[in-house]
């Protein structure tokens, strides 16, 4: 085929059961001279072993974030593959498509691009590649006339991704799918316009066996829970028993529970619910006999990220509960991001994702600029240290003499502009209270 | 209207309603239990007893819109024109009609060449990033090295006997968009940054000395122009300045390596969310096919099917049995570079007297 330069080495990689990427893209080059060229030049980087990419930025009019610039270092050898973007398309939640939708897709690909799609983008996008410096402004905007959105690079909001959640799962406890959308909606300032010290994600699990990877892979994820009782049915429990045995339970659903806070007796299920920690490992294996309890909303967490600078974090626990049902809770949620954007965009460091910033100022800190009160589910254990600036003691002393007994602030002596502690005042102390 | 006169329309995200199955969307929030019923195929029940059939499919994720459409055609045929796609980047075709599974399968594996697989204890799609294929910052690519692994592992994913699921990433760099799986690939840098002080020039350099996680990258003048140095001493190769300023080339062809992670996992079931910790390191970086971390993924793939019991991930059945068995099993050496250095090195310790014979 006149597009296709020679490729051996990638050619091994059209051998082997797994669908090959080579083979559909050299199928793609016949109409698309580009893809021929884009072959050839990842074909010089498996030889060379070095990448041939330049990243920068483009903008489509009015928005700051949602294409991804790419130019060849080696233009001179693929000229066709010279400005080579890509456009991410935000997603329908739940990754849910008509033919119809692809389709559509598809034209605009093929029209304004290279005709290469990708389902989906690490942060949960569609990835549109192949539009030159031209060509992405008539695709945002052929994409844009259609009602697709695109957005989410650079300090900007990611485009959010979300489990199945109740289009197809009996284990979700709240609407992955419609706050997803929601959340986009609501926030789409935020992500077409880069305003961020760095990029802020959302990710929603509707249970805690966290299908959309939020706890690793999200700023804020949002896990489905519940705060009744686990649904027991004791007769699809006896059915389960006796399609595996008694020891089966024991040792696949007793013993693995966390907190051991589930008992088999008689042949019944027992729960103490008090200690259900909602982690689902029960419900994942009896599914037809135990369920989440109807009092149900979601676990908020925050500050994962991926290993860049500062090593791999996850989400740690920020609120243990909250209803997620009507949209006074929805707007709740709204209030909680704003506050905490408030908060982290005002003070992090340029570059420094919420995480990172919470490891630098103190948790205890975050909480106080956030709004939120402290709570012992947000810790596996208290400090084990004993260096703390408790605001009650430590109030500085003006005049330098140790004094005999502790310095505690006396809000009717010394007034209150001189506490440094929030309304309630004396009671309220344990946060440190430096930046 | 010319292309320059755009601005933002704010259309938001697509509406999911449009889209989803028509089973679906008469039972939102309605469904009652699910079965494997075998592996790729999944079967739910809603409370009002309709059933809906999942096939997944593998995918290479990238696709071309020929490719796309030869399955929005099969999707036509059998799933009233609805499919959705997974996290994992596995597509999955939706249906009513249980008599229709079978040939939809067919279909799926003639002709559109996708294996159905990876749902329950199997080994789902690599989840992967873009890497030489058009990334700005990758030491190898993904697609490829996903492609090797998925076709030495392939066994695993059409079938579903595994102990408990495994999921597999892979990141082209150290800044590991790939995440965390049971099993991580990731590409590892061995020397400071190669100055290019020209590029350099056209940075931001507060930035570039700012985001430098162990401040090894000073401020400086050369020839009479701002530019920055680096502390050799003290960098320890992760790239982020490189990712914020091009003229600071963290790459290195002749002596980059992959190294495997392996016990990371996001479900907060039973233990609860875990890092992945280092297995091996030092792989060569070996296109087109990556022979060798193939075999280190198969050695721990195999360890584990031995080993684990039922329900245990990857890094709960090492944390049953020990990094002492780990290592043996694998035949991967345990070295002092396994022993962290870096922030809450302290809190890996084994602080007990705690030992296996």
């Amino acid at each position: 085929m006149a597009n296709l330069p020679d490729t051996p080495l990638l050619d091994e990689l059209e051998q082997g059961p797994w669908p090959s990427f080579v083979a559909d893209l050299k199928s793609l080059a016949a109409s698309k001279a580009a893809v021929g060229q884009l072959l050839g030049q990842l074909e010089k980087s498996y030889r060379d072993r070095c990448n041939y990419w330049t990243g920068t930025v483009l903008n489509l009019r009015g928005y700051g974030g949602g294409v991804l610039a790419r130019y060849s270092d080696v233009r001179g050898e693929f000229p066709k593959v010279a400005q080579f973007h890509t456009v991410r398309v935000i997603e329908p939640s739940g990754y849910v498509y008509s033919t119809e939708a692809l389709r559509e897709l598809c034209d605009i690909s093929e029209k304004h691009s290279a005709g290469i799609l990708q389902f989906h983008g690490m942060t949960g996008d569609v990835l549109m590649l192949g539009s030159d410096n031209e060509s992405t402004h008539a695709a945002g905007e052929a994409l844009m006339s259609k009602g697709w959105d695109i957005g989410g690079s650079g300090g900007a909001m990611r485009t959010i991704s979300c489990c199945i959640g109740p289009a197809r799962c009996e284990m979700t406890c709240y609407d992955t799918l419609g706050l997803s959308k929601f959340l986009t909606d609501t926030f789409i300032g935020e992500l077409h316009r880069p305003e961020f010290p760095y990029k802020f994600k959302f990710k929603l699990s509707g249970c805690a066996n966290d299908c959309a990877s939020s706890m690793m892979r999200s700023d804020l994820p949002l896990i489905g829970t519940w705060r009744d009782d686990i649904k027991v049915d004791q007769e699809a429990v006896a059915r389960f028993i006796e399609q595996n045995g008694e020891e089966f339970v024991i040792d696949n659903v007793v013993t693995r529970c966390p907190t051991r806070c589930i008992s088999l007796s008689g042949g019944k299920i027992d729960i103490d619910d008090d200690n259900c920690v909602h982690c689902m490992h029960c419900i994942n294996i009896m599914h037809s006999a135990l369920r989440p309890g109807d009092d149900r909303g979601v676990t908020i967490l925050i500050g994962g990220k991926r290993s860049l600078k500062i090593g791999d974090m996850f989400s740690s626990l920020l609120v243990p509960f909250m209803k997620m049902d009507s949209s006074e809770d929805w707007d709740a949620l709204i209030a909680l991001v704003r506050r905490i954007w408030d908060f982290w965009t005002e003070h992090a460091l340029e570059h420094e994702r919420v995480g990172e910033f919470i490891d630098r100022i103190s948790m205890a800190s975050f909480l106080d600029g956030a709004g939120l009160e402290p709570d012992p589910q947000m810790v596996r254990q208290p400090r084990t240290n004993s260096y703390i600036k408790f605001e009650k003691y430590s109030t500085p002393r003006m005049y330098g003499e140790p004094q005999k007994k502790p310095n505690v602030v006396d809000r009717e002596v010394i007034g209150p502009e001189t506490s440094t502690s929030k309304e309630s005042g004396l009671e309220d102390s344990g946060a440190e209270g430096e930046l | 209207m010319t292309a320059n006169q755009q601005a933002p329309r704010d259309n938001g995200a697509p509406d999911f309603r449009k889209y989803l199955h028509p089973a679906m969307a008469r039972n939102y929030g309605r469904w009652l239990d699910h079965e494997n019923i075998k592996p790729g195929v999944y079967k739910h029940i809603s409370e009002d007893g309709e059933e809906l059939f999942t096939v997944r499919a593998g995918s290479p994720r990238m696709l071309s819109v020929h490719a796309v459409r030869r399955i929005c055609d099969v999707a036509d045929r059998y799933c009233e024109g609805h499919l959705r796609f997974t996290t994992r980047n596995n597509i999955e075709f939706l249906l009513t009609k249980e008599e229709d599974v079978d040939p939809l399968i067919k279909e799926i594996e003639s002709i559109l060449g996708l294996p159905v697989g990876g749902t329950g204890r199997s080994i789902s799609n690599i989840l992967h990033t873009q890497g030489w294929l058009h990334c700005n910052l990758p030491g190898t690519d993904a697609s490829g090295a996903v492609k090797s692994i998925m076709d030495v592992l392939y066994e695993e994913f059409i079938s579903d006997d595994l102990p408990q699921r495994l999921k597999i990433s892979s990141s082209c760099c150290q800044i590991n968009c790939g995440a965390h799986g049971d099993i991580a690939v990731i590409l590892q840098h061995h020397h400071p940054p190669k100055l290019d002080h020209q590029r350099i020039a056209s940075c931001e350099l507060p930035k570039v000395v700012g985001i430098c996680p162990v401040a090894a990258i000073r401020p400086a003048r050369k020839d009479g122009k701002d530019t920055v140095e680096v502390v050799e001493e003290k960098c320890m190769y992760c790239g982020a300045c490189h990712g914020q300023c091009a003229g600071l080339e963290i790459r290195d062809a002749d002596t980059d390596t992959l190294a495997i992670w392996v016990g990371g996992k996001s479900a907060n079931t039973r233990s609860g969310p875990a890092f992945m910790k280092l297995a091996t390191f030092g792989l060569s970086n070996n296109p087109p096919r990556w022979p060798e971390v193939s075999d280190a993924v198969r050695k721990i793939v195999d360890a584990y099917k031995e080993s684990a019991r039922q329900y245990e991930r990857v890094g709960e059945w090492i944390e049953r049995v020990g990094w002492k068995h780990f290592f043996e099993a694998t035949g991967f050496e345990f070295t002092k570079y396994h022993i962290d250095s870096y922030r809450f090195a302290r809190t890996s310790f084994n602080i007990s007297a705690q030992a296996r014979r």
